[in-house]
C-alpha cells in the first residue's frame, strides 16, 4: 500500500495530468436508485484492488483526518463529465448531484472496506463495501460487519465496518445524509488550485483559517491543533444539527462560545460516560475533564465517538490533553 | 351504527399514510442475528413490520432504524429478548432516528449504554417493552432504558425498565408526551421527564428507584422551559435504593428516598398519585441546585400545583444533611411535601389540605446548612391556571392493543 499511498500523493498535487488508463465511472450506478451490489459496479477504479483512479475521479486527503483506529484512508472525490463543485466559503464544497466520494480503508497492504457516499437526485446515500481476502472485489455490507485487524500499532482489534444508517449517523446534518471531510477549510490550498484550474471547481474558496497538517501539528498553535482534531472527529455529530445535539456540546472549528464547545459545561446525557466527573472541559485540568475520559476509553457507553473507534489514538489523546492542560484555571 | 367522523378522518389518515403492499419482515432467533435483524430494519419500507420471532437474539453491535412508519414487533417483553450482553461498539442497544415507528412486545437486556433510543423520531410509540440490567442496579449498567429525545409525540404504553444507572423511563427535549401503565424498578431515576412540555405521566408503578418520577429543567440544553405536566394516578413507592449514577450527572444528586421531584419548570400538577414510604421526602419541589451560566434559563419552580394524593408513611429517613435533626423535629416524619424554598409565592401551590416543610434557602444554588426549616402556612384556596393539552396525540393509540 506503501506504493499506491505514494503514487496518490503525486496524482493529488497534480490533478489535471490524470494519466490513467480510460475507465469511466459508471453514471448510473450512481445516480440510479439502486444499491449496487459490488464496489466494481460504480467503476471508481481502473484496478479496483490497487485503487487506481478512473478518469473524473480524483484523490484528496484533508489537512487534520478523522481517526479511524490507525487506518490509513484513500479519498476520492467522482464529478461526472462536465460538473463542477461549487466553493461555499471555507465550508463543504457543494458536490452536484452525479458526484461521489470515495473513501476506502486500508492497514498495510489489506483494503478492508471501501465507503462511498452517492449524490443523487433525492440527496446523498452512504453504502458500506467490505473488500474480499482475495482483494479482488468488495460487497455492498448493509448491516455492516466485524474484521478481526491488527492496527499499525499492533493491537489486535475487532475492526467495525459502519451499517448503513450508522454511516448516517454521522452523516446526517439535519435529518439528511451529508458529506463531512471536503471542506475548504480542510483541503490544502495547492489541491483546490489544481481542482479549479482543471475547471472542476467554479471559484477558489475564500478560507481564512486552515485547519493545520495534522503531521506538522506541532509548528501550529495547539488550540487549532486541538480544535481542529475536535472539528474532525468530533463535530460531524456534536453540532446543533446533528446526533448528538442533544447533549448541548458543539465542538465545530467555527465555535467560539466556550461554554458550547465544554469549558466548564455540565454532562446532559452522558450517564456512565461522566467517569464521576462534573464538566466537560476543566481548563488546566485533564485528568478531570469528561472530554478526555471518553477519548481515553474503551468501553461502550463510555468511549468517544461512539462510532468507529476500537483502540486509542495516543496522538488525538497527546494534543487534546495538551491543550486542556494549557488552559488558564 | 354510527362511527363518529374523527374516527374516520383518523382512519383516513392513517391509510393514506400507507403504502398498499406493506409486508411483514420476519426476523428469527439464531445465528447471524445481528446482520439479519440490522438487514431488515435497512430494508423495511414505510409501513412494514420487522417481526422478530421468540428467543434470545444475541447482539455483537448497536441496533439502528431509520424508517418511517416501521413497526418492530416481537413475540412479547419475555418471549423475545435482544440480548446485548456481548455488545462492542455503539452508545445504546436500538436507536430510531425516524418518524412515525411503533416499538412492541420485546426486551431489550443488558445493552452497553442506553437500551432504547429515539432522537428527533416524532409520534414514536413504545408499547410492552422491556428495558433491564439483569445484575440489579450498578454503576455500570448504561444511563437511560427507554429514551426518546427531540421529538414531538411520544406514547410509551405498558414498558417496563429495570437497573437504568440513570433514569429508566427518560424523555428529554420533547412535546407532546404519555407515559402511562408502565414499571420503573431499581433505577436511580424511575421515570424522569426533562426540558420537556406537555407531558402526562399516568398510572405507572415507580417503586424501589432512588427517586421515583422527576421533572427537570435544565440549562444550557438546545430547548430549555420545560413545564405544562401533569403527573397523576401513579403509584410511586418504597424508593428507596441508595444513589448508584456515577457522579457528575444530575440524578447523582437525587436523594435516596424522593418520591416525585419537580426542579424548575413552570406549571406542573401532581394529584391523584399514592405515594408511599418514600423516606426523603413523598414530594419534592426544589430550585436548579447548580451554578450556571444561561441567560435564557429559569431555575425555579414555578406553579407546581399539589391536589388530593394518598399519602402513605414517608418523611422517615431524609438522606440530607440535618434531615435527621428535622425529622425529629417533626416527630418523627417529616411532612410529605418538601420544598426548598426558592422561586417565590407562586412557586408551590397547595390546593390540598396536605402539609409541606420549607427549608427557606436564602438563594438558588444554596445548600442544606443555610436551610431555615419551617411549616408552609396554609394559604387561603387560590385558582390557579392548571397545565392542559397534554399527552401524546390520541391518533398514535391506534397502534397500540393486540
Amino acid at each position: 500500500m506503501k506504493l499506491i499511498a505514494s503514487a496518490l500523493l503525486i496524482a493529488a498535487t497534480s490533478v489535471a495530468i490524470a494519466a490513467m488508463p480510460v475507465q469511466r465511472v459508471n453514471d448510473s450506478a450512481v445516480t440510479s436508485n439502486s444499491f449496487p451490489a459490488t464496489l466494481s459496479e460504480f467503476g471508481f477504479f481502473a484496478a479496483a484492488g490497487k485503487q487506481v483512479p478512473s478518469a473524473g475521479v480524483t484523490p484528496y486527503r484533508l489537512n487534520t483526518p478523522l481517526w479511524s483506529d490507525g487506518a490509513e484512508k484513500l479519498r476520492f472525490v467522482y464529478l461526472p463529465a462536465g460538473a463542477k463543485a461549487r466553493a461555499q466559503g471555507d465550508g463543504l464544497l457543494n458536490l452536484p448531484v452525479g458526484s461521489a466520494l470515495i473513501k476506502t480503508f486500508t492497514y498495510g497492504d489489506r483494503l478492508i472496506e471501501t465507503r462511498v457516499l452517492l449524490h443523487r437526485a433525492d440527496g446523498w446515500v452512504a453504502l458500506p463495501y467490505q473488500w474480499n481476502a482475495a482483494q479482488t472485489e468488495a460487497k455492498l455490507v448493509l448491516a455492516g460487519g466485524r474484521v478481526s485487524v491488527t492496527t499499525p500499532a499492533g493491537q489486535a482489534i475487532s475492526y467495525a465496518i459502519p451499517n448503513k444508517n450508522q454511516c448516517k449517523e454521522c452523516h446526517a446534518l439535519a435529518g439528511a445524509v451529508t458529506p463531512i471531510g471536503p471542506k475548504a477549510r480542510n483541503l490544502s490550498a495547492s489541491w483546490l488550485a489544481a481542482l479549479h484550474r482543471a475547471k472542476r471547481l467554479d471559484t477558489m474558496p475564500a478560507v481564512t483559517r486552515r485547519l493545520p497538517l495534522w503531521e506538522a501539528r506541532a509548528k501550529a498553535p495547539l488550540a487549532d491543533a486541538a480544535r481542529g482534531y475536535l472539528d474532525v472527529n468530533c463535530a460531524h455529530c456534536h453540532n446543533p444539527r446533528s446526533s448528538a445535539s442533544n447533549s448541548g456540546l458543539d465542538l465545530r472549528w467555527e465555535q467560539s462560545d466556550p461554554a458550547s464547545f465544554g469549558i466548564n459545561k455540565r454532562p446532559v446525557a452522558a450517564g456512565r460516560g461522566s467517569g464521576n466527573l462534573d464538566f466537560d472541559i476543566v481548563p488546566g485540568d485533564p485528568d478531570h475533564s469528561i472530554l478526555l475520559y471518553r477519548m481515553g476509553s474503551l468501553e461502550g457507553g463510555i468511549s468517544m465517538p461512539e462510532l468507529g473507534r476500537s483502540s486509542l489514538d495516543p496522538a488525538g489523546l497527546d494534543i487534546v490533553t495538551r491543550w486542556v492542560r494549557g488552559m488558564k484555571r | 351504527m354510527t362511527i363518529p367522523a374523527k374516527t374516520i378522518a383518523a382512519a383516513l389518515l392513517l391509510s393514506s399514510a400507507l403504502p398498499l403492499h406493506a409486508k411483514t419482515i420476519e426476523v428469527a432467533a439464531g445465528e447471524g442475528a445481528q446482520q439479519r435483524l440490522q438487514e431488515a430494519l435497512i430494508l423495511a419500507q414505510p409501513g412494514d413490520v420487522v417481526s422478530i420471532g421468540a428467543g434470545r437474539l444475541a447482539l455483537s453491535d448497536g441496533l439502528s432504524l431509520d424508517v418511517n412508519a416501521v413497526t418492530v414487533r416481537g413475540a412479547g417483553m419475555d418471549a423475545t429478548v435482544l440480548d446485548f450482553s456481548g455488545q462492542q461498539g455503539a452508545g445504546e442497544g436500538l436507536l430510531v432516528t425516524s418518524d412515525d415507528v411503533t416499538l412492541r412486545d420485546f426486551a431489550v437486556e443488558n445493552p452497553k449504554g442506553d437500551g432504547i433510543k429515539s432522537k428527533g423520531a416524532d409520534r414514536i410509540v413504545y408499547y410492552r417493552v422491556r428495558v433491564e440490567w439483569t445484575g440489579g442496579p450498578k454503576e455500570t449498567n448504561g444511563a437511560y432504558g427507554i429514551y426518546p429525545v427531540e421529538s414531538t409525540g411520544v406514547l410509551i404504553d405498558g414498558a417496563m425498565v429495570k437497573g437504568a444507572s440513570d433514569a429508566g423511563i427518560y424523555v428529554g427535549q420533547s412535546k407532546d408526551i404519555t407515559v402511562r401503565y408502565s414499571v420503573a424498578e431499581s433505577n436511580v431515576a424511575g421515570i424522569e421527564i426533562e426540558n420537556s412540555r406537555n407531558a402526562l405521566v399516568m398510572g405507572n408503578l415507580a417503586t424501589r428507584n432512588t427517586g421515583g418520577i422527576l421533572v427537570f429543567d435544565l440549562p444550557n440544553l438546545p430547548v430549555m422551559g420545560g413545564g405544562n405536566t401533569i403527573i397523576e394516578n401513579n403509584l410511586v413507592v418504597s424508593n428507596d435504593t441508595p444513589n448508584f449514577a456515577p457522579k457528575g450527572n444530575i440524578v447523582a444528586g437525587v436523594l435516596r428516598g424522593t418520591g416525585v421531584l419537580i426542579m424548575a419548570n413552570d406549571k406542573v400538577l401532581v394529584r391523584d398519585n399514592v405515594l408511599a414510604d418514600n423516606g426523603t421526602a413523598q414530594i419534592m419541589v426544589v430550585a436548579y441546585t447548580n451554578k450556571f451560566e444561561d441567560k435564557n434559563y429559569n431555575p425555579y419552580p414555578r406553579h407546581v400545583v399539589i391536589g388530593e394524593n394518598r399519602i402513605i408513611g414517608g418523611g422517615n429517613a431524609p438522606a440530607f444533611p440535618g434531615g435527621e435533626a428535622l425529622r425529629t423535629a417533626f416527630g418523627g416524619a417529616l411532612p410529605p411535601v418538601l420544598w426548598d424554598g426558592l422561586g417565590g409565592p407562586d412557586a408551590l401551590v397547595l390546593n390540598s389540605p396536605i402539609a409541606a416543610v420549607s427549608l427557606n434557602l436564602p438563594r438558588q444554588g444554596a445548600g442544606s446548612d443555610e436551610a431555615k426549616p419551617a411549616l408552609v402556612k396554609a394559604a387561603p384556596p387560590r385558582t390557579v391556571e392548571l397545565p392542559s393539552g397534554v399527552g401524546a396525540p390520541t391518533a398514535l393509540e391506534a397502534r397500540i392493543g393486540a
